[in-house]
């Protein structure tokens, strides 16, 4: 019983505020929604037996990943209105109608094409047992540490990759072009050139 | 008293479609980035509804993978991001036209 009601909750939370992000003019308050779209997920890995995932997607989700977009939105400037038309005329109910017709295949998937996925009458319940017995943050690390210890290993590469390419990126080399002084550049150039200018 | 892994999984399905019709008629590349994080979160729903499917804990481990990408990628993603937008003067995805024709 207590299943259903908090899933009635989670289910109007999460399309609620999705709904609500399509709607938002302001980019801050797309992602504070998307925020609560994923308190709302959380919710969701906890009924359904994914603690640890519940608190990571907590932790990572709606702690860094989404303080790392409001800074990117205030290093840009929030005032910055989204302009109404649109350049490929019809684009907008096009997208709206073919969105239509894949919900409907989603749902169409969701309840009659899932037999394969039936892993028996007792399936919910041995997750349960799982959870109980080894806990899941421990049944979690078995799987993660002997079947997905490659993929694993390979995510660590990745990382070190995303972090050294973010640096290149970021890294602002030789002199300041004429677009980056267009686009109001100034208080950094200011931060930066005696820096420059000590080492050059 | 359990709830139908059907009705998670309509959730999952919902919530990507939104995502898609969101990253389609949004104009703004940080706004249509995060339905991008829509789309994944979706799915890792997806992933976590099949693992209680299944009864084991494999999906959840998919959910973690899934994250860990979706990390990797927001920051290259923010950073690219954040290079147009100083050089061009604005993050509207239709004014990156420099590669048409």
């Amino acid at each position: 019983m207590i299943e259903i009601i908090v899933f009635g909750v989670v289910f109007v939370v999460a399309l609620g505020s999705s709904l609500a992000m399509l709607f938002a003019k302001n980019a801050v308050h797309a992602a504070l929604f998307l925020v609560a779209t994923q308190i709302a997920l959380a919710l969701a890995f906890l009924l359904e037996g994914g603690q640890f995932i519940a608190a990571i997607q907590i932790i990572v989700y709606a702690g860094a990943i989404m303080v790392l977009f409001l800074f990117v939105i205030m290093l840009l400037g929030v005032d910055k209105k989204e302009p109404l038309i649109e350049p490929l005329t019809g684009q907008r109910p096009l997208a709206i109608g073919l969105g239509a017709v894949l919900a409907a295949e989603m749902l169409w998937v969701a309840w009659r094409g899932i037999e394969f996925a039936a892993g028996g009458e007792d399936a919910a319940g041995r997750l349960v047992d799982i959870n109980q017995d080894p806990g899941n943050v421990l049944a979690v690390a078995r799987v993660l540490f002997s079947k997905y210890l490659l993929p694993f290993e390979a995510t660590s590469v990745m990382l070190v990759v995303a972090i050294v390419g973010v640096m290149v990126l970021a890294r602002r080399m030789g002199m300041t072009t004429p677009g980056e002084v267009a686009a109001g550049a100034g208080e950094e150039s200011d931060l930066a050139s005696p820096g420059r200018g000590a080492t050059g | 008293m359990r709830v139908a892994p059907e009705y998670y999984l309509s959730l999952a399905g919902l919530m990507f479609v939104i995502g898609v019709v969101g990253a389609l008629i949004r104009r703004n590349a940080i706004v249509i980035f995060m339905f991008v994080e829509l789309m994944l979160n979706a799915v890792n729903l997806a992933f976590v509804t099949f693992a209680r499917m299944w009864g084991h804990v494999d999906g959840q481990v998919l959910v973690f993978f899934v994250l860990v990408v979706a990390a990797a990628e927001v920051v290259v993603g923010l950073a690219i991001i954040l290079l147009i937008s100083r050089n061009r003067g604005s993050s509207d995805v239709d004014d990156v036209n420099l590669l048409r024709w």
